[in-house]
């Protein structure tokens, strides 16, 4: 599956991006509709739809916590993987689990160049303008984790922040937005 | 490192992620700097919705929740079109919307402000962007709603848009506002964003587009962030 990234260098920009906003609290009832049991049809959700028997399952679960560590209520995460075979896009908000969890559903990426297999996660709330981007690698992936150019990019007392620690069932990836454990997020 | 620095986000345009006047942005904007990304496959690509039937009224609000009579309000007709930084259109991508209904009242539970529900009117939809980046979609005008930001808060009328584009990198999700509101001026949230930006979200009336006797017609035209128009091989 070839890639051709088709930049013309010599051409400048002419338009001026639109401003992002912030997702605001008040997304439920049309983002993520049907979690939130509105009647109105979702067409994203958290489970993945390609049934391959080959692949293994995998629930990614967390929280997001906020600059004084409580956990935030009135977020959405978006899931975007992509290993050139399984492709998932995901979406869940914070708001209907009594723990603020979100959780997803989806198939382990695969390893692409030899780099760690990874899914990007995609944060929006209320108090972001911007949404933030991180990605998540997991903690079984020990070998190539070490040799992971971008892991490796990351000093390594913040790296721990983006490994989701296997437990039992599922992956636990918890998002710090702020503090001592604040996730590495990336200009993407 | 020269393609992701093509496709960030401009500062001189988007707010930062701090905005001490809004004040939830305090405890939950990243304190820390942001990691530059060599973009891998995955950030080369996004999803694609060619496969998604929307419903026949998921773009016309003024009908897609109808119990027992039309939505009170102003009807207004939006129209825009969709590019990227190089002014190229953007076809096939996902646009959803939501916002409070004339009275200025979500329908999300969460909102407790005392003005009434709309038992016609949910106040969310979507649509796609033709061949050539064009979309269009029917609703009641929103109403401003107050909030608790500070001493009498009132957010300006607004639509929230969510946009994709063709790369997780464009994704946007941004509020379109109306020419004229006096509460933009005292909005932390419009006013967050840089001086050359605050103009791209106000739509702009237009007399052609409003349609007789039905609706009044506004503009929006949306540049996402990234140079490339053509969609990568991603299914
Ligand atoms: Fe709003």
């Amino acid at each position: 599956m070839p890639l051709h990234l088709k930049i013309d260098k010599t051409m400048n920009t002419t338009k001026t991006q639109t401003p992002s906003q912030t997702v605001g609290p008040y997304f439920g009832y049309g983002l993520t509709s049907e979690q939130y049991l509105y009647d109105f049809k979702s067409l994203i959700t958290n489970k993945i739809t390609i049934l391959d028997s080959n692949s293994d399952y995998i629930t990614i679960k967390g929280k997001i916590f906020d600059g004084e560590n409580n956990p935030i209520s009135d977020a959405m995460i978006e899931l975007w993987q992509n290993d050139g075979h399984n492709r998932f896009f995901g979406r869940f908000g914070t708001g209907t689990d009594a723990e603020n969890h979100f959780v997803f559903q989806t198939i382990k990426p695969k390893s692409v160049e030899n780099q760690a297999p990874f899914v990007t996660l995609i944060v929006f709330m209320r108090g972001q303008l911007i949404h933030s981007y991180t990605r998540v690698y997991f903690s079984d992936e020990e070998v190539l984790n070490a040799q992971d150019t971008v892991l490796n990019a990351i000093p390594a007392e913040r790296r721990n922040t983006i490994i989701a620690q296997k437990k039992a069932g599922c992956y636990e990836f918890n998002i710090y937005m702020q503090g001592e454990n604040e996730t590495v997020f990336f200009a993407v | 490192m020269s393609d992701l620095m093509e496709n960030s986000f401009d500062i001189e345009v988007q707010p930062s992620h701090l905005y001490l006047a809004y004040t939830s942005t305090i405890l939950r904007a990243p304190s820390k700097p942001l990691l530059l990304l060599k973009k891998s496959l995955t950030e080369k690509t996004g999803p694609l919705f060619e496969d998604f039937n929307l419903g026949i009224l998921d773009n016309d609000l003024t009908k897609n929740a109808i119990k027992n009579g039309e939505p009170i309000g102003e009807r207004i007709v939006v129209h825009g079109k969709v590019v990227n930084e190089k002014g190229q259109p953007m076809p096939h991508t996902l646009i959803e919307i939501w916002q409070a209904n004339a009275a200025g009242r979500y329908v999300h539970k969460v909102d407790q402000h005392d003005a009434p529900l709309d038992p016609n009117f949910l106040g969310t939809g979507r649509c796609m962007t033709d061949s050539e980046g064009n979309y269009r979609f029917y609703t009641i005008k929103p109403g401003a709603y107050p909030w608790g930001n500070h001493h009498n808060a009132w957010r300006p009328n607004h639509i929230h848009f969510s946009l994709f584009g063709n790369e997780i990198s464009s994704r946007l999700i941004t509020q379109m506002y109306f020419p004229g509101d006096p509460l933009l001026e005292y909005d932390p949230i419009y006013q967050a964003v840089k001086a050359k930006g605050r103009e791209l979200l106000i739509s702009k009336f237009d007399l052609n587009l409003t349609e007789p006797d039905f609706a009044l017609g506004y503009r929006f035209d949306i540049v996402l962030r990234g140079h490339n128009a053509t969609p990568f091989e991603n299914r």
